[in-house]
């Protein structure tokens, strides 16, 4: 048999029982549709979480002071250790290192923030420029903080969004003197933003120079340095000398952690991945469900069809005709319904992406094409057998069925 | 299944042909050493009593039941020994069925159904329409050939019926109870149809209770209890 007859007979069968083609259609839709939906969601929360992590890159380090092995318990976030990282050490490694493109030290504190008769409690961040640079932060106004030595202390001060509105409504900020603590310091710039998330809100955030924030808040210990890594540098080597570096500097005792945020970011990753493929799994049940339908429709459809199957072979339908023209059917009702099912998918996934535009909402091809690929899977798998069933009819029985 | 051509214009031989069913525990033979020879362009009526055989006869000729024993040659091609795919291939290149219950398919038209044997046998649409239009003309049904079975008459179904029977030009034409559902008017018109077929040379066999139709026949055949008991030729 020709494919264009193949198609139309099967067609012309299919519209015979429009309600019954719709339904079994329906029920395919709605499989496939949940599966494209699903893993859409799914991948959008993973984009959506990843997202908020990007900042940080794939070529930057963390150190930060202690060590799980000095301190015990929980890695140190807090930054306990006998020994601090200075900016002395700062300085070192930038100047030792092969393969650092940035280094931003960085000393957090609270302190109180006012500008005449208004005062804010606010996070104050010591750094440098290069603190800028590598968190890619955006100014709204102004510059940045200017690239100092890193001992040079200096009264000035960048703020976030948040924080200018609440101290100075709409009027201008730059050039302003803002009181931080007991000091005076000139507001030269104004960040853009969240600046970024990981648990902290820049936009309520004063950053001052480094050595600024050393004495104010008195203190020689840095909470964190951060290091850019230059193009084509391997992370792993230059991890591995400043971890040498500071052993040395520390008597020969390693003390200090360096986080590499790439190896967290795929943890989380892998970890919404499974999520995703678990949902999917959910969701591929009622596909199986679907086939299922199929099977039965393909059964009612043999059954009530016994003498056309019966007169078929009579005018030289072989066996193997009759099950390829049952097959057909199933699995080109799975397919439009598998279609029809991506389509609204598609569309349930656009409108999500509508109502919450952070978050990246995509069903990726690979689900597109799984999905369709069970679908007809399941239909050809589950109509064989009534398929077969009809294959099998003897003509003289089949033509006498009433 | 080679063909082998010769001098021989028998084209069907039935030798010693049984069909047994059982009901329970009772053997019913339907088929009792049946030995038959047909020659080509024949026009033969089977007739005689309920359950006396004729349709197993014309299921066996037909190759639409397998005999339990006995030989059936078709063309010179031995049957016994075939597949299922080349019985079912026999069925669509030399043998033509008519039913009483006209068995066409209700959601295809009247040329769609006439077209069936070529479209299951894989024939290209441009030697499939001319051939199809020809048999239309041939059966007076060209302006019915859109129609849906449900808008034809008895008579038109059963036109269209024999109008696919002889689309692959068949060696023979099986009818059973051709006229059986219709009024005696449009019945004589489809005997008409079949009988003007036989002038042209196709082989007819028509299985009949209808005594008037039966002596229409040159060879008439009468089956009692699974056995040919008269075997007439005019």
């Amino acid at each position: 048999m020709r494919l264009l007859d193949i198609i139309q007979f099967t067609g012309q069968t299919l519209g015979r029982h429009r309600f019954r083609s719709a339904m079994t259609l329906v029920s395919m839709a709605i499989g496939v549709a949940a599966v494209v939906t699903l893993t859409g969601l799914g991948e959008g929360a993973r984009g959506y979480v990843l997202g908020q992590f990007s900042f940080l890159g794939t070529d930057t380090l963390i150190m930060f002071p202690g060590r799980r092995e000095t301190t015990g318990g929980m890695p140190p976030v807090t930054g306990s250790a006998a020994r601090d990282i200075t900016l002395a050490d700062t300085r070192t490694l930038k100047r030792v290192v092969r393969g650092l493109e940035q280094v931003a030290p960085l000393v957090v504190g609270s302190a109180t923030i006012s500008y005449e008769s208004r005062s804010r409690e606010s996070v104050t961040i010591g750094t440098t420029a290069s603190f800028f640079e590598i968190r890619e932060i955006q100014m709204r106004r102004g510059k940045p903080l200017p690239d100092l030595p890193m001992e040079q202390a200096k009264n000035i001060c960048v703020i976030g969004e948040t924080l200018k509105t609440e101290l100075f409504g709409n009027s201008p900020a730059i050039g302003k003197w803002l009181r931080v603590s007991d000091r005076r310091c000139r507001i030269i710039g104004l960040t853009e933003g969240r600046g970024d998330a990981f648990g902290m809100d820049l936009s309520d955030a004063v950053f001052i120079p480094v050595a600024t924030a050393q004495s104010l808040f008195n203190t020689e210990a840095l909470f964190r340095v951060f290091f850019k890594v230059k193009k084509n540098y391997s992370l792993t080597k230059v991890e591995q000398q400043l971890l040498q570096i500071m052993k040395e500097r520390h008597q020969g005792e390693l003390d200090v952690t360096l986080v590499r945020p790439d190896a967290m970011i795929s943890t989380f990753n892998d970890l919404l991945l499974a999520l995703t493929f678990a949902i999917v799994g959910i969701a591929s049940i009622s596909l199986l469900v679907a086939g299922i339908l199929i099977m039965n429709i393909t059964l009612i459809s043999v059954t009530q069809r016994t003498r056309e199957i019966g007169l078929l072979k009579a005018i030289g339908a072989p066996a193997s005709q009759i099950r390829m023209l049952f097959l057909t059917e199933a699995s080109l009702l799975a397919l439009i319904g598998a279609v029809t099912g991506v389509l609204i998918g598609e569309a349930l996934v656009f409108t999500g992406t509508r109502l919450f535009p952070d978050i990246p909402f995509r069903t990726p091809y690979w689900a597109i094409f799984s999905a369709l690929a069970i679908a007809f899977a399941t239909s050809t798998v589950f109509a064989y057998l009534p398929a077969n069933r009809a294959a099998k009819l003897e003509p003289v029985n089949a033509l006498s069925v009433k | 299944m080679k063909q082998v051509l010769g001098y021989d214009p028998k084209m069907i031989e039935l030798s010693e042909i049984c069909r047994t069913f059982y009901l329970g525990e009772q053997a019913v033979h339907a088929l009792n050493k049946v030995n038959l020879r047909i020659e080509q362009g024949e026009y033969i009526s089977v007739m005689g009593p309920s359950g006396s055989g004729k349709s197993t006869l014309l299921n066996a000729i037909g190759l639409l039941d397998r005999p339990n024993s006995g030989e059936y040659l078709i063309d010179n091609i031995a049957t016994s020994s075939l597949k299922e795919e080349q019985r079912a291939a026999i069925r669509r290149d030399k043998i033509g069925f008519v039913f009483q219950s006209y068995h066409l398919i209700g959601r295809l038209s009247a040329q769609e159904n006439i077209a069936l044997p070529m479209v299951l046998a894989g024939v290209a649409p441009s030697q499939r329409d001319p051939a199809v239009k020809q048999v239309l003309a041939k059966l007076g049904l060209t302006d019915r050939a859109h129609h849906l079975p449900n808008q034809l008459s008895g008579g038109q179904r059963q036109r269209v019926a024999i109008g696919r029977a002889i689309l692959m030009n068949p060696s023979i034409l099986l009818a059973d109870e051709p006229t059986g559902n219709l009024d005696s008017k449009s019945g004589a018109e489809v005997i008409e149809v079949l009988e003007q077929l036989n002038q042209q040379g196709i082989t007819l066999l028509v299985v009949t209770h209808d005594g008037a139709l039966g002596k229409r026949a040159r060879r008439r055949i009468r089956m009692v209890d699974g056995k040919i008991v008269d075997d007439i030729r005019q």
